[in-house]
């Protein structure tokens, strides 16, 4: 346990040393959502019936922004190796990593998605619903953006390769998602909805750490 | 099947193969398509356009089966290290897009008279065009490494992580409320198709898949001896 904590210390004060990550990711997020009203014209009502899905969809792609340096800087510098021989096994270490991936950008943009949900003009019922979805559905972003970011560590072009293999695994929790806030919205409580999140988040910490160390052990042979 | 890791024997086994399925192919499938224009009986609903259900179905099936293929050739290959079921699923990979892709379009085509519609969002469609984006990265996937051992292997978890899709797709019609309609042939009860329509439809879909095994037999042994030429061109340069 205090392997797992050390590690997820570690990679939080990189982070934090490093400052761009949760700010970029944030700007990235507010950036992309303005684009809309642009796009689509200021009218409320008819971003009011859009407003969860490009905030949904936005909080996406930032997290997908930030994903590449998930392994990356560890494995160009040899650290990798290295964390692969410690007692912790592989699969704990992807935890932690994903742990402090999440503290450090799915936090945030839980944190702004509200107030972006604000400038949409989402109706007020469904403020509820997008925070417990944000909340449940980001921790899986990281898990499953772990393992495209496994998979692509010394590929070429990485980054792009990353969006294509992750984006199709994101789509259940896109669904969910925007669904527990249409369902708060009309009425019809979005319990069904943001248990489904709650049940892939517990598939997703309990199979990915496998696929992810799978794929780190390729990486390093 | 480890008797068939050994490459020159696979050779041997498939060459022997490969002829009969090849003309097992054409004969079912010039039987169905015979039996599925002229012989089968038009809609009492559709008319005539159902009969791109001859072609649809079987391809839906194939699309599936042959993710669930690729998955069972990733797994042998990760656990034992398999040579030729490396790549063996790295060849189904093509032959599985290029059926969702047939599956998807005359399923479009045939939905225009039908629905009125060329598309529409509903769980079915929507959970096998994310299997088609699921073949496209896997195939992105393999040709994204220098080394092609190691793309293999990579494709090979990508695959079995996928395969969570597989369910999803066969029970999207029955979790969700959907236009695409409910499974009318592998189901609790036993199928609601009349004969007339489920015998053209069977041997149109054995024809799809002795198609598929003849197409991937073909591929695999090209790869093989691909491999084989590299081999003996780094060994003359040497």
């Amino acid at each position: 346990m205090s392997a797992f904590l050390t590690l997820v210390a570690r990679d939080l004060r990189l982070a934090l040393r490093q400052g761009g990550d949760a700010a970029m990711v944030i700007a990235f997020f507010v950036l992309s959502v303005v684009l809309f009203p642009f796009a689509v014209g200021p009218e409320p009502e008819l971003l009011q019936r859009i407003a969860a899905g490009i905030v949904w969809v936005t909080a996406l792609l930032a997290a997908l922004l930030s994903l590449e340096r998930l392994f990356q800087a560890d494995y160009e510098d040899g650290s990798l190796e290295a964390l692969a021989l410690l007692p912790l096994p592989l699969e704990a270490q992807v935890l932690a990593k994903c742990l402090a991936h999440w503290l450090v950008t799915g936090l945030p943009l839980i944190i702004v998605a509200p107030l972006l949900a604000l400038l949409l003009q989402l109706d007020p019922a469904g403020y509820p619903a997008l925070i417990a979805g944000m909340v449940l559905g980001t921790p899986i972003l990281s898990l499953i953006g772990a393992i495209g970011a496994a998979l692509s560590l010394g590929a070429r072009r990485g980054g792009v390769l990353l969006s294509l293999l992750v984006l199709p695994l994101y789509i259940p929790v896109l669904i969910f998602g925007v669904a527990a806030i249409e369902a708060e919205i009309q009425g019809f409580g979005p319990r069904p909805d943001l248990l489904l999140l709650a049940a892939l988040l517990v598939l997703a910490v309990g199979l990915v750490p496998f696929a992810a160390a799978a794929a780190l052990r390729l990486a390093l042979e | 099947m480890f008797r068939l890791a050994n490459p020159n024997r696979f050779m041997q086994w498939s060459g022997t193969i490969l002829p009969w399925s090849a003309i097992a192919t054409v004969l079912l499938l010039g039987a169905g398509l015979y039996l599925a224009l002229f012989v089968a009986p038009p809609d009492y609903q559709q008319g005539e356009s159902v009969r791109i259900m001859y072609v649809h179905v079987p391809s839906a099936y194939m699309a599936t089966t042959v993710y669930g293929l690729m998955a069972a050739a990733s797994a042998v290959a990760l656990i034992w290290r398999h040579p030729v079921a490396d790549i063996a699923a790295r060849e189904a990979a093509p032959l599985g897009a290029g059926f969702t892709l047939l599956c998807l379009v005359t399923g479009s085509l045939w939905g225009k008279p039908m629905w009125g519609t060329w598309w529409v969002w509903d769980a079915r469609l929507t959970s096998v065009l994310v299997l088609f984006f699921l073949y496209l990265g896997y195939i992105a996937l393999i040709n994204a490494f220098d080394e092609p051992t190691r793309g293999a292997r990579a494709g090979a978890i990508l695959a079995l992580v996928g395969v969570v899709n597989l369910p999803i797709i066969k029970f999207s019609v029955d979790w969700w409320n959907t236009l695409h309609q409910p499974a009318s042939i592998f189901r609790l009860g036993g199928p609601t198709i009349a004969p007339s329509m489920l015998w053209p439809l069977a041997i149109m879909a054995l024809g799809f898949t002795l198609l598929f095994v003849t197409l991937w037999l073909m591929r695999i042994r090209s790869a093989l001896m691909a491999a084989k030429l590299r081999a003996l061109r780094l060994q003359q340069a040497a």
